[in-house]
């Protein structure tokens, strides 16, 4: 049986071109008004949804997702809040694939194993959890993958050729290629760096590559899209959220149009960058 | 009496880093490699006596190793029951035990070929630790502290600065010790080539609970040494503070498998256990993952790191080393927790009649003494670890005082 993250890249494929990742954080800066954007990211071009759960000490990310994950706690949202509102997307989208993104500490809170039924259950296609590494694989990736979630591990420009399969052995769907060291928005990453880089992926696995990190224009979505299966934005997309907000905190009528202009913009990039 | 192998309480952790369910390696696949080079070049180090024979030079003339052993007879005599002994780790070159591992570490990093050392910092001692052996071997140091630690610890602040150290004020989360760790763990992901994070406490990723674990054991293996040829027999007692958990890891571990001695670890209270407002992870908290490790977290309902607070800045953390908790639900080791009153109280009791000021860390391991030791025997004997000195403490005691200095 293929996943709906498999026929999406499967789709991508035969269209010949790369597919747009977007990230936002869940309930950033309330939760009614990220479902109204959630509703809209298809439409507007995006191919898979990543979502990110909220931690109050996220040490993988810069300055910009870490003040959306702190608006999102200090307006109540809780990993209990995120699945129903997966699945209330999912009633009304059952094509397009969503990815969990956040820190293992609330997953292991919620309880490991009820989380992983109750995201199945809710329609959630796949897990990133920065904080585990495949040494760590019997936490929560082994019983991920029995349930039939993907469980997507990045590789990073320290990850050699030494460390690739070990990265790769119990990822599916798809692999996240971290296009610079260091932390979520801060560096751009060098095109010709990340071409090479995902060459030689590609010598030890036919995972399509999703690469994100430090990637906020169309023009550098573009470039990277030409060898990559996928580009994700993250920063850029949670950063426009924290510019349309009033004094007091509560999302401007231009967030959300704002939002998804800037993903259409970024998609039609991505869509037109391979001749 | 000293038991082996598969019964011992010293044989952790596992191959992947657990001390039963806590310990681990729950790091971004980024520093996954140099978390595994670092295993293996403290693996080698550790085999190799070399290494070990150069700490020891550096612990002897450097940082003026042994510390003493000293019998407390005014405040044993004050308290009437057990005669209470200081193991005097606040008389080390830095005022504090930090300077232990933060030795180990350099010679490790120097090892590895690493010429940019990073730190997080709460009381500034770890800080203040590193900068020096950072400025004693050449290396390019970057201090990470919590803008709340930067304000009640201006003393240290200055005195990493007057050693080269460049600090970093860190404005988010609680800016307390945990923020700083984070931001120091961002800085390591980023600069992965030249750097070397080196962690002040017994945790983080393993190896790290482990090997700080191993360089800081000197405090006990002296102590066991020390009364042993005072008194001519182990003690009943050992007493330490924890707030990551290294100045109670080194004086409790050659002492795991002596049976009959009891061991107390002792948390920060706060302001009171049920106020909310306290630092005792062991005491209040639940097993979580922060840092890189499993252990015992301050958490809200939704597994959100809950903000800390203690008088001591050394003890303003939300968890706890792996280590320490496996010992607490394996009942080796007793856990207690004191207030901020009663450290401030203890801390005057000791300035008084001992003519120590301690740091607020140990402040809190004597107000456990004071509690305990009245109700022991006179033939009993207490080591409590007086880890730092009070110098650094004196503007934030005279403000819970109010004195205005």
């Amino acid at each position: 049986m293929t996943t709906r993250l498999e026929r999406r890249f499967a789709d991508l494929r035969s269209q010949r071109r790369a597919g747009l990742v977007t990230f936002l954080v869940a309930g950033d800066p309330q939760m009614a008004s990220f479902e109204e954007l959630l509703a809209g990211l298809p439409a507007a071009g995006a191919d898979v949804i990543e979502i990110g759960m909220p931690f109050s000490d996220p040490m993988a990310d810069g300055p910009t997702i870490q003040a959306g994950y702190l608006r999102a706690i200090r307006a109540g949202t809780k990993l209990r809040d995120i699945l129903p509102a997966v699945r209330r997307f999912r009633e009304r989208d059952s094509t397009t694939p969503v990815v969990l993104m956040g820190y293992y500490n609330p997953i292991w809170n919620y309880g490991r194993l009820q989380f992983l039924d109750d995201a199945v259950a809710a329609g959630v296609d796949g897990l990133i959890v920065v904080d585990l590494p495949p040494e760590e694989d019997e936490e929560l990736c082994l019983p991920a993958r029995e349930r039939g979630l993907h469980f997507i591990r990045l590789a990073t420009p320290t990850t050699n050729d030494r460390r690739l399969p070990t990265v790769l052995a119990n990822t599916s769907g798809f692999l996240y290629y971290v296009s610079v060291t260091g932390i979520t928005g801060a560096r751009t990453p060098v095109a010709q760096q990340v071409a090479e880089a995902t060459a030689r992926i590609r010598r030890h696995t036919e995972l399509p590559i999703a690469v994100g990190f430090g990637i906020r224009e169309p023009e550098q979505a573009a470039e990277i899209a030409r060898f990559a299966d996928a580009v994700v934005v993250g920063s850029a997309l949670v950063e426009l959220v924290a510019r349309h907000l009033d004094d007091d905190g509560h999302p401007t009528p231009a967030m959300v149009p704002a939002v998804l202009d800037k993903v259409r913009a970024l998609a039609s990039a991505v869509a037109g960058a391979r001749p | 009496m000293t038991r082996m192998g598969a019964n011992s309480w010293r044989s952790g952790p596992d191959a992947r880093g657990r001390f039963g369910i806590y310990g681990g390696r729950f790091v971004a696949e980024t520093l996954m490699p140099l978390v595994l080079e670092l295993e293996e070049a403290y693996r080698q180090a550790r085999e190799d006596p070399t290494f070990w024979q150069e700490l020891e030079g550096w612990f002897r003339d450097y940082v003026g190793r042994p510390s003493p052993l000293y019998l407390a007879e005014r405040l044993t005599e004050h308290l009437g029951g057990a005669r209470i002994w200081f193991k005097r780790d606040e008389l080390n070159h830095t005022g504090a035990h930090k300077i232990n591992n933060c030795l180990g570490q350099i010679l490790l990093a120097r090892r590895m070929g690493k010429r940019r050392i990073i730190a997080e910092t709460g009381a500034g001692q770890h800080g203040v630790a590193t900068a020096t052996v950072a400025a004693r071997f050449g290396l390019e140091c970057v201090i990470y502290m919590g803008e709340k630690d930067i304000e009640r610890q201006r003393p240290n602040v200055f005195r990493m600065r007057l050693l080269g150290a460049e600090v970093r004020p860190v404005s988010s989360g609680s800016r307390t010790l945990k923020d700083a760790m984070n931001e120091a763990l961002r800085d390591w992901v980023t600069h992965v080539d030249t750097t070397f994070y080196l962690i002040g406490s017994v945790a983080g990723p393993h190896p790290y609970p482990a090997m700080v674990r191993d360089f800081q054991a000197v405090i006990g293996r002296e102590a066991r040494a020390q009364i042993l040829e005072r008194e001519g027999r182990l003690p009943d007692l050992l007493v330490a503070a924890v707030g990551g958990g290294s100045n109670a890891m080194g004086l409790f571990h050659p002492f795991l498998d002596d049976d009959g001695v009891g061991i107390v670890a002792v948390e920060a209270a706060g302001e009171g256990i049920a106020t909310g407002r306290h630092a005792a992870a062991m005491t209040a908290g639940r097993p979580g993952i922060l840092h890189g490790s499993r252990s015992y977290l301050l958490q809200d309902d939704d597994g959100q790191v809950v903000e800390p607070h203690s008088i001591s800045a050394g003890l303003d953390y939300p968890g706890i080393g792996p280590e320490h908790s496996w010992l607490k639900d394996m009942g080796r080791i007793e856990v207690s927790a004191v207030t901020d009153r009663e450290a401030l109280e203890a801390f005057q009791l000791c300035a008084r009649l001992e003519g120590i000021l301690p740091a607020l860390e140990p402040a809190h391991a004597l107000a456990e003494v004071i509690r305990r030791a009245p109700r022991m025997g006179r033939d009993e004997i207490i080591i409590v670890n007086i880890c730092g000195r009070g110098d650094k403490d004196v503007y934030t005691v005279a403000r819970a005082l109010g004195v205005d200095l």
